[in-house]
C-alpha cells in the first residue's frame, strides 16, 4: 500500500486522538467512582431509605382570589374545610380499614373502597379523598383514634364559599370538583382567581404523617376580581324577579358597565362545588324553566314594541317620515287577504310619531314598516347591534336573530311575505334579542349613539394589591345618526312614562325623570294543529334620568302579560333601588 | 457491492458490544416498563421494535461508502436545518416543547438528525483545511457558524440538553483539531466577559431557571425531587443489586421519566455496583473502539467523522449518567441504546454503522 502525503498528514492528527482517549477513560473513570460513592460508601444507606421510602411531594393548594362587587363587597370567598383522606400504600387490609372507619364516621363504604382500590392499583402513594367537610365532632373522633387507623390523614382544604347562594350565580359560574371555574367569571378569569399551587417535599412516618419538611415552594395566592355588579341593585333585582320567570340587566349607559343582572330562575353555585351527583346534575339540567341558563345574555325574546324606536329612527333618518307626519288608526290594518290589528282594538285616530311611541300604536309602525321594507329595518336593527354578541366579557351569550328576506329564504326555501315585513316593525316575526342588547341599544339612544361593548369585570387586583386589569369603557360603534331624529325619539320615550295616555306610566317616579318603552310579546303556541293563545311576554326598558342618564334597565318577565302592568313596575323598582343609593351616598358625603 | 475485502473488515468487537448492549436494553426495558402495566408493556413492544428498525438502519449505512457523506455533508446539513426548522413551525407541541413530526404513529426529532449532520458537516470542513499547529478564529468562521445555527434552533424548541451536545461536539472536534493558544484565549476572555453582561440583561424568571438548571434542589418539586429519588434508587443498588424486577424505586414510581431520562437509575437499582460497572465498561469499549477506528482510518475525513460520533456518543453517555448520577446539572437527554425513544435509536445505530463503514473500507484506497 502506498502512503499518500495525506495519509502523511493525517499521521500527526490520528497522534492527537490519544488525547481524547485519556480524556474518555478519565471522565468514565470520574462516573465510576461517583456510582462507588452512591452504591458502596453509601449505599447501605440509600438501601434503608429505598425500602421505607418516605419522600412524598404534598401540593400545597394556592388560595383562589375572591370576587368583590364594585364596592368591595365580597360576594365569593373560600373557608376551610376539613377533608378526609386515605393513603392507599399504607394501609394494608383496605376492607377492615374502611370498615372501622365506618363506625367511627358516617361514610360512603361502596365508594371508598373503590376509589382506594383504583388509586392502590395506578399511584399508591397519592392519597384519595374518601369524605369532605368533616364535622368538628368528626375530626375529633378520628383524632382520638389515629393509632387504629393508618394511612388515615385529614387535610385542611379551602373550600369555595358562595357567600349569598343564589344572589348573581349567573355572572358567577362555579367552579367544579376539580377546582377549576367552569362557567361565568369563575371561568373567564380561571387563569387570575387560580393562583399557582406550592408543594412540600417531605418526609413521613409509617402511617403517612408528616415527620420532616425536606423543602418547600409556597403557593402564589390568586388574583381578586372586582365585578361592576352593585351588590344592593343586584339583590333588589334578584327580589324583584322572585317567583318570575325572566331576566333584569341594568347597565350604566355612559360606559356600558352592568350594574346588575339577574335571571330568573337561578341556582345555588355551592351545590356544585364539591362535585354533584349523576342526579341531581340531570334534575338540573332536564328542569322545564332552565335555571343555569343566563337569560340575561343567552335567552332569545322578540322584543315587542320595544324595538318601534329602531323603526322610527329608521323613517327619520331615512326621510320616509317627519315628526309630524299623520297615519289614521282605525284598529285594523288589511293586508293581502290578512288584517293586521293594533293592540289598542278601537284605533288611536290620527297617530304622529311622538303619540306612535307614546301609546305604542302598531297601525303607525306598519305604515312605516311598509315604507321601509324588511332590508331597511334589517340594516337598522343590525346597526343598533342586534344579531350580533354584545361583547360582555363573560361566555355564553347568543347573538340572537336579525331576519332578512335573503336569510329566510335560504333557511325555510320559502320567500319573504310582504306581512312579515309588518310583524318585523313591531318587533315580532323572526326577530330575536337577548335583555342586555336591548339595554345597550337603548344606551346608545341616551348617549349620543355610542353602543359600547358590556362590561362586567371592573378590576384584576393581586393579592398584594397591584392591579393587574383594570376596565376601560370598550366602545362597539359609533353611530351616524342625526340628533334631532334622536331628540325627537327621546322626547317621545319620556312621554311614554311621564304623559297621559303613556303605555309605561307605571314606570313613573316622582322626582326623577324616567324615559323608556313598553313591550307586549303576543305568544301563538301550536298545539295539535290547533293554535292557543298563550300569556304574553312583558318587556319594560326604563332610562333615568332622562337628561343626563345614570342606569338603563331591560327588563323581561316570560308570561307576566302586558309590558306596561308587569314589567314596568319591575325597571321603577329598580330604579328607585339605584337612586335611593345614589341619594344616601350624597347625604353621607355632606356630614 | 461488498466484496470480501469489507466482510473481512467487519469490526466483530464493535458488532458484539452493541449487541451486548441490545440485550442489556431490552432486558432493563422490561423491568422499567413493568410497574406500568397496559402502558408499560407497549413502550416495551415499541423499544423492540425500534431495535428491529435500527439494527436495519445499521446494516443500510454498510452499503455505501462513507465517502459518499463527505460529497453530500452539506445536503445532510441543510436538509437537518430546514427540519429543525419546520419543526417549530408545524410541530407537535408535547410538555411545554417542541420537538417532534408526527407522522401517522411515529414521532420524529430532528434534532436527532441534527446532531449526526453536524458531526459530518465539521468533519467535512476540517478535513478541507490544512493540518496545521492550531488555527486562528478567522480560519474557524465555518464552525462557529454551522454549530451555532443548530443550536440556537434547537435551544428555541427548547431541548437544552441537545443543544448543548452539539456545542460541546463542536468544541471537542475543534480542539482536536487544534486552536491556535492566543485565539483560545480570545475565546476564554470573551466568554468571561459576556457572562456577566448577559446574565445582567436575563429577566427575574430566567435567571431562575438557570439557577435551577444548576442547582436543582432550588426546584424541591421538580429536578430536586427527581434527583433525590434517583439517587435512592442508584444507591440502594448497593454491590449486587436487588435484581431484576425487585427495584422498589421503578416499581413504585418513585422514579421520573424511569424508561426514558433516568433509564439508569433501573438498572443501577438492580444490577447494583457490578452492573453499573459492566455498562460502563461496555460503552468504554464502544467509545475507545470508534476512536481507534479514528486512528486507523486512511483519510482526514474517515478520522475526523469517527473521532466526531465517537465524541458525540460520548458526551451523550456522560452527560446522562453524570445527571442521573447527580453530578451534572438536569438536562433532559436520554442515554445510548438504553432509553426509550425511537429517533434516538435510530440515529444511534447509524452512527454505530458510520463507525463500522469506516473500519471495513480501511484499506479500500488505491493510494490516491
Amino acid at each position: 500500500m502506498l502512503k499518500s502525503p495525506d495519509i502523511e498528514t493525517n499521521i500527526s492528527l490520528q497522534k492527537r486522538i490519544i488525547w481524547i482517549d485519556l480524556l474518555v477513560i478519565f471522565l468514565f473513570f470520574i462516573l465510576i467512582l461517583r456510582i462507588w460513592y452512591l452504591q458502596i460508601t453509601k449505599g447501605q444507606e440509600y438501601r434503608i431509605r429505598s425500602e421505607h421510602n418516605r419522600i412524598r411531594l404534598r401540593e400545597i393548594p394556592a388560595y383562589r382570589g375572591k370576587i368583590m362587587d364594585r364596592n368591595g363587597i365580597v360576594l365569593v370567598d373560600n373557608k376551610p374545610s376539613y377533608n378526609l383522606y386515605l393513603i392507599p400504600e399504607e394501609i394494608e387490609k383496605p376492607d377492615a380499614l374502611i370498615k372501622r372507619l365506618s363506625h367511627i364516621i358516617a361514610l360512603n363504604i361502596e365508594q371508598a373502597k373503590k376509589s382506594l382500590l383504583h388509586m392502590k392499583r395506578t399511584c399508591a402513594f397519592k392519597p384519595v379523598c374518601v369524605k369532605r367537610e368533616l364535622s368538628f365532632d368528626e375530626v375529633a373522633k378520628i383524632e382520638a383514634n389515629k393509632l387504629l387507623l393508618p394511612g388515615v390523614v385529614i387535610r385542611v382544604e379551602g373550600k369555595r364559599n358562595y357567600i349569598y347562594g343564589k344572589l348573581a350565580s349567573h355572572i358567577l359560574g362555579y367552579i367544579s370538583w376539580n377546582r377549576r371555574g367552569t362557567v361565568g367569571i369563575e371561568y373567564k378569569w380561571d387563569k387570575f382567581l387560580s393562583g399557582t399551587h406550592g408543594g412540600m417535599q417531605i418526609e413521613v412516618d409509617a402511617t403517612g404523617r408528616m415527620v420532616r419538611l425536606i423543602s418547600k415552594r409556597a403557593p402564589v395566592a390568586g388574583d381578586n376580581v372586582y365585578l361592576t355588579i352593585d351588590k344592593r341593585l343586584q339583590q333588589k333585582a334578584e327580589h324583584l324577579l322572585q317567583d318570575k320567570t325572566g331576566a333584569i340587566v341594568a347597565v350604566n349607559p355612559k360606559d356600558g358597565e352592568v350594574l346588575a343582572m339577574v335571571s330568573s330562575p337561578s341556582f345555588d353555585p355551592n351545590r356544585f362545588v364539591e362535585g354533584i351527583d349523576q342526579k341531581t346534575w340531570e334534575k338540573i339540567v332536564n328542569s322545564k324553566n332552565h335555571p343555569l341558563q343566563n337569560r340575561a345574555i343567552n335567552g332569545l325574546y322578540p322584543p315587542g314594541s320595544t324595538f318601534k324606536v329602531v323603526v322610527a329612527l329608521a323613517g327619520l333618518q331615512e326621510g320616509l317620515i317627519n315628526p309630524d307626519t299623520v297615519f289614521t288608526c282605525t284598529g285594523k290594518f288589511p293586508y293581502g287577504n290578512r288584517i293586521f290589528k293594533c293592540w289598542k282594538k278601537n284605533g288611536h285616530g290620527n297617530v304622529n310619531l311622538h303619540k306612535a311611541i307614546k301609546e305604542s300604536c302598531d297601525i303607525y309602525f306598519y305604515n312605516v314598516g311598509k315604507m321601509l321594507g324588511a332590508e331597511k329595518i334589517a340594516h337598522y336593527a343590525k346597526m343598533f347591534g342586534l344579531g350580533q354578541k354584545t361583547g360582555i366579557d363573560i361566555g355564553n351569550e347568543r347573538k340572537g336573530l336579525v331576519p332578512t328576506p335573503e336569510w329566510k329564504f335560504k333557511r325555510f326555501g320559502i320567500p319573504w311575505q310582504g306581512g312579515e315585513t309588518l310583524s318585523f316593525a313591531i318587533g315580532q316575526s323572526f326577530l330575536l334579542v337577548t335583555p342586555l342588547q336591548m339595554a345597550v341599544l337603548y344606551s346608545a339612544f341616551f348617549n349620543g349613539g355610542i353602543l359600547y361593548k358590556p362590561t362586567i369585570t371592573k378590576l384584576i387586583k393581586r393579592s398584594d394589591g397591584s392591579i393587574v386589569y383594570e376596565f376601560k369603557p370598550r366602545v362597539k360603534s359609533k353611530l351616524h345618526i342625526n340628533k334631532k331624529h334622536i331628540d325627537e325619539i327621546k322626547k317621545a320615550l319620556i312621554a311614554v312614562v311621564n304623559e297621559a295616555h303613556g303605555t309605561g306610566q307605571k314606570a313613573r317616579i316622582k322626582g326623577i325623570t324616567v324615559a323608556g318603552k313598553t313591550g307586549t310579546v303576543q305568544l301563538v303556541e301550536e298545539k295539535e294543529e290547533e293554535e292557543t293563545k298563550i300569556k304574553e311576554h312583558a318587556w319594560f326598558v326604563g332610562i333615568a334620568p332622562a337628561q343626563d342618564p345614570k342606569i338603563c334597565v331591560a327588563a323581561i318577565i316570560e308570561h307576566g302579560g302586558h309590558g306596561g302592568s308587569a314589567a314596568a313596575p319591575v325597571v321603577r323598582e329598580l330604579i328607585k333601588e339605584y337612586f335611593k343609593e345614589y341619594v344616601g351616598q350624597k347625604i353621607n358625603s355632606k356630614f | 457491492m461488498l466484496d470480501r475485502r469489507l466482510i473481512q473488515n467487519f469490526d466483530w468487537l464493535l458488532f458484539f458490544t452493541i449487541i451486548l448492549l441490545t440485550c442489556i436494553s431490552i432486558t432493563n426495558m422490561y423491568s422499567a416498563t413493568h410497574a406500568l402495566e397496559k402502558v408499560g408493556i407497549k413502550i416495551f413492544k415499541r423499544h423492540m421494535c425500534w431495535y428491529g428498525i435500527g439494527f436495519l438502519f445499521f446494516l443500510l449505512t454498510l452499503l455505501f461508502d462513507y465517502r459518499h457523506l463527505n460529497k453530500w455533508a452539506y445536503h445532510i446539513y441543510f436538509f437537518s436545518i430546514f427540519l429543525l426548522i419546520l419543526v417549530l413551525v408545524w410541530g407537535k407541541i408535547s410538555s411545554g416543547s417542541q420537538r417532534w413530526f408526527k407522522i401517522g404513529f411515529i414521532s420524529f426529532q430532528p434534532s436527532e438528525l441534527a446532531k449526526i449532520s453536524v458531526a459530518i458537516l465539521i468533519s467535512h470542513i476540517f478535513s478541507e483545511m490544512p493540518l496545521k499547529k492550531g488555527y486562528t478564529l478567522r480560519e474557524l468562521w465555518k464552525i462557529f457558524l454551522f454549530t451555532g445555527i443548530p443550536f440556537v434552533l434547537i435551544l428555541k424548541e427548547p431541548d437544552l440538553g441537545t443543544a448543548l451536545i452539539i456545542l460541546i461536539l463542536s468544541g471537542t472536534v475543534t480542539l482536536l483539531a487544534g486552536v491556535k493558544k492566543s485565539s483560545l484565549l480570545i475565546l476564554i476572555i470573551t466568554g468571561l466577559v459576556l457572562t456577566p453582561i448577559v446574565w445582567t440583561h436575563l429577566k427575574d424568571y430566567q435567571k431562575k431557571r438557570v439557577l435551577t438548571f444548576i442547582n436543582p434542589n432550588l426546584d424541591p418539586l421538580g429536578s430536586g425531587y427527581h434527583i433525590t429519588q434517583s439517587k435512592i434508587a442508584i444507591g440502594s443498588g448497593m454491590i449486587f443489586g436487588k435484581g431484576f424486577l425487585k427495584g422498589s424505586q421503578s416499581r413504585l414510581r418513585f422514579l421520573p421519566e424511569q424508561h426514558t431520562d433516568f433509564i439508569f437509575s433501573v438498572f443501577a437499582e438492580e444490577r447494583g455496583f457490578v452492573g453499573s460497572l459492566a455498562l460502563i465498561f461496555l460503552y468504554c469499549c464502544l467509545i475507545l473502539r470508534g476512536l481507534n477506528i479514528a486512528k486507523n482510518s486512511r483519510d482526514k475525513f474517515g478520522s475526523y467523522l469517527a473521532v466526531s460520533i465517537s465524541v458525540l456518543m460520548f458526551w451523550q453517555i456522560f452527560i446522562n449518567m453524570g445527571m442521573v448520577s447527580g453530578i451534572l446539572p438536569v438536562v433532559g437527554t436520554p442515554l445510548l441504546f438504553m432509553s426509550y425513544g425511537g429517533s434516538s435509536l435510530v440515529f444511534t445505530m447509524i452512527s454505530v454503522g458510520i463507525l463500522m463503514n469506516i473500519r471495513m473500507r480501511r484499506y479500500m484506497f488505491n493510494g490516491v
